[in-house]
């Protein structure tokens, strides 16, 4: 069996986003969202839908959103530092921003959950077996309410780049994992914070899946040297828009393309 | 119209897919739980997660929301520490046969709200869940027999019993909204 090298999944990306450019340029719409049909992501082959999805004007509970507050979410579990005796190794990060909505109106008390790996790149998932040690002072996952201004803080590690099995030598560059609730059930949403100038970037089939350059780089969390603080840790900051699913993901019904 | 000042419009931050390790950032106690299995109403609403093979989706993630029995939006809070008031809001992680299930009440509108995120799903799915006795909907009208029967649930001794497929055949109908 040959092996499945970066060069070959690298070459697949390429395709797609050919692929994707040649439709723009034929006059469909860009997309926000990622590529739900992306082979270069193996595991998505059987995992994605082929039909077109259906148009629906939202319907009484899709109008709203689930109530979260502090009767669900405690303060300290916005600091992924102190779960333990002791202090994580590795980068002591902050991470903040806002939770807003398309028409740049902020996401009151509601729900952030985050979840990641530790510096070492290791999940305490025990699914995760690879050769990286795990951190018993570092669990790596945590949640917050959104204040009035729909901001959010998070304290925690800067989680290290991760081995995954895709290809051979696949590695996915640094990110932290965000679960979001809008003022709408239509926008709720489950994506990937990365860091800036990560040399990943243009190998990871799963950040790639997200054929739009501008889109993928809304991804990527700005350093903010304002929220870094003096012998104790960086800053970064990271908007999140909540839009809702308004996407057209699939291939236009009778496209040739 | 809006009490706040509109800024400016704002690009959509696209979804990434929930990835393989997400088990221990997203669980807590009851969370499948919208209300207690022995109370009044209680109905399970049950199924498995496939994909195109046809095989289990064992790393998928299920929410629900949805009103209460009469149809009223809940607003409560507390669906992480539960507690009598009714949240509408649940979610359930697959197990080893791509099974979920939760314990709840028929919600009033005749419909749940559903999401669906998998490793390997670079993005969440909506869809619906509709009730078996549900007559008159303005989705369900405008699809095919095969289709109504991807979003409405069988009445079984055991609850509601609904499979959401990803791919194939008999692919679920999955929504965008206007």
């Amino acid at each position: 069996m040959t092996e499945l090298t970066q060069a070959a999944i690298s070459a697949e990306i390429a395709a797609e986003h050919a692929r994707y450019d040649a439709r723009v340029a034929g006059g469909a719409e860009r997309l926000d969202a990622p590529l739900l049909d992306f082979a270069p992501y193996r595991s998505s082959v059987l995992r994605h839908p082929t039909k077109n999805p259906r148009l629906v004007d939202p319907e009484t509970i899709e109008l709203a959103s689930p109530a979260f507050g502090h009767l669900d979410v405690a303060a300290v579990e916005s600091d992924l530092t102190v779960q333990h005796a002791g202090e994580p190794l590795g980068e002591r990060i902050v991470v903040t921003g806002r939770v807003l909505d398309g028409e740049g109106r902020p996401v009151r008390h509601q729900l952030v959950e985050v979840w990641q790996a530790n510096s070492s790149g290791r999940y305490i998932h025990q699914r995760d077996q690879h050769p990286a040690p795990l951190d018993p002072n570092f669990t790596g996952a945590g949640r917050c309410i959104t204040d009035a201004d729909g901001g959010y803080r998070f304290t925690t590690i800067k989680p290290g780049a991760y081995p995954w099995k895709n290809h051979v030598n696949a590695w996915r560059p640094a990110h932290i994992h965000f679960s979001v609730f809008g003022s709408a059930f239509t926008q709720r949403l489950v994506t990937q914070m990365y860091f800036p100038g990560d040399p990943l970037f243009p190998l990871d089939p799963i950040y790639q899946s997200i054929a739009d350059p501008a889109a993928r780089e809304r991804l990527v969390a700005a350093y903010d040297h304002d929220t870094s603080k003096p012998e104790w840790s960086l800053g970064y900051r990271w908007d999140i828009v909540l839009t809702g699913s308004r996407a057209t993901w699939f291939e236009p019904e009778g496209s040739e393309l | 119209m809006s009490e706040m000042p509109v800024r400016d419009i704002q690009l959509p931050t696209p979804g990434q897919t929930v990835g393989p390790f997400f088990r221990y950032g997203l669980e807590f106690e009851g969370s499948e739980l919208l209300v207690a299995p022995d109370s009044t109403g209680a109905v399970r609403l049950y199924g498995r997660v496939l994909d195109g093979a046809g095989e289990p989706v064992p790393d998928a993630l299920i929410e629900i929301w949805q009103t209460d029995a009469s149809g009223a939006i809940p607003t409560a809070e507390g669906s992480l520490h539960r507690s009598d008031a009714f949240t509408g809001w649940g979610r359930v992680h697959s197990g080893d046969d791509g099974g979920y299930a939760f314990t709840t009440v028929e919600p009033g509108t005749g419909f749940f709200a559903v999401v669906v995120f998998a490793r390997g799903l670079l993005d969440r799915l909506h869809t619906r869940i509709y009730l078996p006795e549900q007559p008159d909907d303005a989705l369900l009208a405008t699809l095919d027999a095969e289709e109504r029967a991807t979003l409405v649930a069988r009445r079984t001794p055991h609850g509601l019993e609904h499979d959401i497929r990803l791919q194939g055949e008999l692919e679920t109908v999955f929504l965008a909204f206007g």
